[in-house]
């Protein structure tokens, strides 16, 4: 251990610090580290921390208001990068510092081909021939496990999932053998089981490479399986700094304490009594599901079917979360109980009616009792419309209310889900993550509905954030009552809030039991997996430990 | 300080000079007929080709006509065709890009099939069909250019509500219960607004531009009666012994234009929330 301290160092940060334009607010404030080489260090923070910009500073990316300041120092093994002029920059970029960043749906250009897009860096730093970088690329290819590597230098970025992404991402980084590499949240779009496979991944080719990571992130949790050392950031002050599993279970600083507590771990949610309480609210027997395929000039192309055959049943007052890896048909069997998808075949009963979605009266008030809050709440609030009103219009279609008690309900609600008074006035695009999806739960629960699905509603928010709205969506339904089908990739999540737990698999639920049950003694393999892939804290698991073990020696 | 009085948001320095132009223009083409120094059809064959002097503000075109004069009732002319011909576009194209869009289906099928068969012909050749049937008038114009353009408008709203109606917020619409038609007006049309602006300041140049075009074709506001494109279609000979004859309308459609856009921009920063921080 003691010779990591006289390894030399890859990247050495010294009073970094950066400003909006010359004289405005310091985005990242006095920072100092340094990563020897073959190591890994992660910047943990929330969003606008400054984790990005100071990432963003080493290689010289910084977005145009911003500015590094003068008496920062930026050093690549004994290259100063601070001042350097751009044609050198552009040398260093791709080819020593390499950079993944966060949204692999969009780091590669949908109009190129792979083979196209890993050659670009090889072909501008390395100065090879065609042939040499084909067969490097291919090789590369083979190495992250990528079935027919021919087929897949001929492929667009469209042809592969998320997690395939960022794994070529990853290949077409490291093809070029860089010093340092910069992963700016390389697995926040992606759902826990792929986060898993890609992190083990970027671990391995960077260990063969001895190339060394700068891992950002806001999972403190994540981080300490993989990552020694770790910089925590808040407001852009670096406020603790240290070996990650010290930070983790002895946190010094405030704000490490509170990104601590809101991790995910086994015993947040406390003991729950599973098993039915309530009436059946809604059943759903062997419902399907399919897409239709698109419509060509003659006939349609094959559809795909998204759920084979569901049986569900959800009582009155219970939360049932519903999991499973993306693609799993969770989220299409939460929309076709709100209605936005139909079945192809099936029942689906509410309070032992048939659910149907016509336009009749009786509908009308079935459309009041189920609602929905949406996974993202920037678009899931029209950014043209007033906080009140987009809150108020569900009560718009109950005739039996005037404004006066529409607005009056309004402001009970806004009480209820912790929004202060004065955003009534306001847009959406004023609001934070966590604020805005108050107001998307504020509406779903404004007409007091019986059901509301809740569609991965905490993904997009930052953990302390999370954990303030899984309080408050328990909170409310011990208030209200309503029942509700908790769609989530994140097992974390839904340990908190869940009284039973359904496990979904390729369209099929593939278990199905009491919350406890099901994370204590899991039966199917799939939700091991998922339970592995979620590192709850205080639950152990193969891997991980052992990775950062090797990671870090 | 003012703006910020009647209600607007703080209006940047390019809209003020948007609204001043078009202001301008406006006043012009209202009270034309009470401003003009001369009628603008009366011949004085001495002033002929002559450039700007104490008795013709701006100079006298190939008859003698008194420029300015004619300068103020062709604003009348060509600031008339140019507003109803983009209303009119960009009514009907609103109406039936929101039903493809929205609707899609068959509607949107038959809808657009038409749409770009009409597209696939250039503006300029499609108003010239149209002014066949319809006559050489003012009116005739403003319903053949208008048609003409419809077809790029419902591109464009269709384009727009297919990427609008996909977002989280008109399924929420849709869930709380809302019919098809109050989630069209009220979150689909509202969220369309800044695209449609920018099409309508841009249409108003080619409006113009396409009534100078059809003038020279013969197929315009039918002669002496000015329009800011006949004067230019008519000045051409000229263009070497009295260059102000062709410059002169030349230059307020330049002007009409600049002030357009920027009222154009400044509406649409105004309608958008995001801008009234």
């Amino acid at each position: 251990m003691a010779a990591t301290n006289e390894k030399q160092a890859v990247l050495t940060v010294e009073n970094l610090s950066v400003r909006v334009g010359t004289i405005g607010v310091k985005v990242v404030d006095d920072l100092n580290f340094r990563l020897p080489a073959g190591e890994m260090l992660a910047l943990v923070g929330e969003s606008g921390s400054g984790k990005t910009m100071a990432a963003r500073s080493v290689l010289g990316l910084l977005p145009p208001p911003f500015q590094v300041t003068p008496e920062s120092r930026i050093r690549l093994r004994d290259t100063e990068l601070t001042g350097l002029p751009p044609a050198k920059l552009r040398d260093i970029r791709g080819a020593e510092i390499g950079m993944v960043f966060q949204e692999p749906m969009v780091s590669l250009n949908p109009s190129m081909t792979i083979g196209r897009q890993m050659a670009e860096g090889l072909a501008l730093h390395r100065k090879l021939g065609k042939a040499e970088i084909r067969d490097r690329s291919l090789a590369m290819l083979e190495r992250i496990r990528i079935q027919n590597p021919e087929r897949c230098l001929a492929a667009y970025p469209h042809e592969f999932s998320g997690g395939m992404r960022q794994r070529i991402m990853l290949a077409s980084v490291m093809l070029l053998k860089p010093a340092l590499l910069i992963a700016d949240e390389p697995t926040t779009a992606l759902d826990t089981l792929i986060q898993r496979d890609v992190l083990d991944l970027m671990v391995e080719l960077t260990r063969e490479n001895n190339t060394s990571v700068l891992l950002i992130s806001h999972d403190l949790g994540m981080v300490s399986h993989y990552v020694r050392n770790v910089v925590v950031m808040h407001k852009g002050r670096a406020v603790e700094q240290g070996d990650s599993t010290e930070v983790l279970h002895a946190p010094k600083h405030d704000y490490t304490r509170r990104l601590v507590d809101a991790l995910p771990r086994r015993s947040a949610g406390g003991i729950r009594s599973a098993g039915a309480t309530g009436e059946p609210l809604i059943e759903l027997k062997d419902v399907v599901i399919d897409y239709p395929g698109r419509a060509r000039l003659f006939g349609r192309t094959e559809g795909k079917r998204a759920v084979h055959g569901a049986d569900l049943t959800i009582n009155t007052g219970e939360t049932l979360a519903l999991v499973g890896a993306s693609g799993s048909g969770k989220t299409t069997l939460g929309r076709a109980i709100v209605g936005l998808v139909t079945p192809s075949s099936g029942t689906m009963q509410f309070r032992g009616q048939p659910l149907a979605y016509g336009r009749d009266a009786a509908s009308r008030s079935l459309r009041q009792a189920i609602q929905i809050v949406f996974q993202d709440p920037y678009s899931s609030l029209d950014p043209r419309q007033r906080i009140a009103d987009i809150v108020e219009e569900p009560l718009r279609l109950d005739a039996k209310m005037d404004r006066r008690q529409r607005q009056e309900r309004v402001r009970e609600v806004f009480a209820e889900v912790g929004l202060a008074p004065e955003f009534a006035r306001r847009f959406p695009h004023q609001l934070s993550g966590g604020q805005r999806q108050r107001v998307a739960i504020a509406r779903a629960i404004v007409s007091r509905p019986a059901f509301v699905v809740a569609d991965e509603p905490v993904s997009a928010l930052d953990m302390t954030v999370q954990k303030q709205i899984l309080k408050l969506f328990r909170d409310l339904q011990a208030r209200y009552g309503f029942a509700c089908l908790f769609v989530s990739h994140d097992l974390g999540a839904v340990e908190q809030v869940a009284d039973r737990v359904a496990v979904m698999e390729n369209g099929r639920i593939v278990e199905i039991g009491g919350r406890d049950d099901v994370f204590d003694r899991p039966q199917h393999a799939y939700t091991r997996r998922l339970l592995d892939a979620a590192m709850l804290l205080d639950r152990s698991f193969a891997g991980g430990a052992a990775q950062k073990q090797v990671a870090g020696s | 300080m003012i703006a910020r009085a009647l209600g607007f948001p703080a209006l940047r320095f390019n809209g003020l000079i948007g609204i001043l132009l078009v202001g301008l223009l406006l006043f012009v083409a209202v009270f034309g007929p009470w401003l003009a120094p001369y009628d603008p059809l009366k011949l004085d064959l001495l002033s002929r080709l002559k450039g700007p002097s104490a008795s013709h503000l701006l100079g006298a075109d190939e008859f003698g006509r008194d420029m300015l004069s004619r300068l103020m009732y062709g604003a009348r002319t060509s600031a008339w065709i140019a507003f109803s011909t983009v209303v009119f576009a960009i009514v009907f194209g609103t109406i039936l890009g929101i039903l493809a869009g929205f609707l899609r289906g068959w509607t949107d099928r038959i809808l657009m099939m038409v749409n770009d068969a009409l597209l696939a012909f250039p503006g300029l050749l499609l108003a010239l069909g149209f002014m066949a049937v319809f006559g050489a008038s003012r009116n005739g114009i403003i319903i053949a250019l208008g048609i003409a353009y419809v077809p790029v408008a419902v591109r464009v709203v269709r384009g727009t509500v297919l990427s609008i109606r996909e977002r989280e917020f008109v399924e929420a619409s849709r869930v709380m219960g809302n019919s098809e038609i109050v989630t069209m007006l009220r979150h689909v049309l509202p969220n369309c607004i800044a695209p449609i602006m920018v099409l309508a300041t841009t249409m108003f140049g080619w409006v113009v531009l396409s009534e100078s075009a059809l003038s020279f074709l013969g197929l315009g506001v039918p002669p002496p009666a000015p329009s800011w494109g006949n004067m230019l279609s008519t000045g051409r000979p000229y263009i070497n012994q009295a260059p102000h004859i062709i410059i002169l309308p030349g230059l307020c459609i330049s002007i009409t234009l600049l002030g357009v856009n920027l009222l154009g921009d400044a509406v649409r920063d105004w309608l958008d929330p995001k801008m009234q921080d």
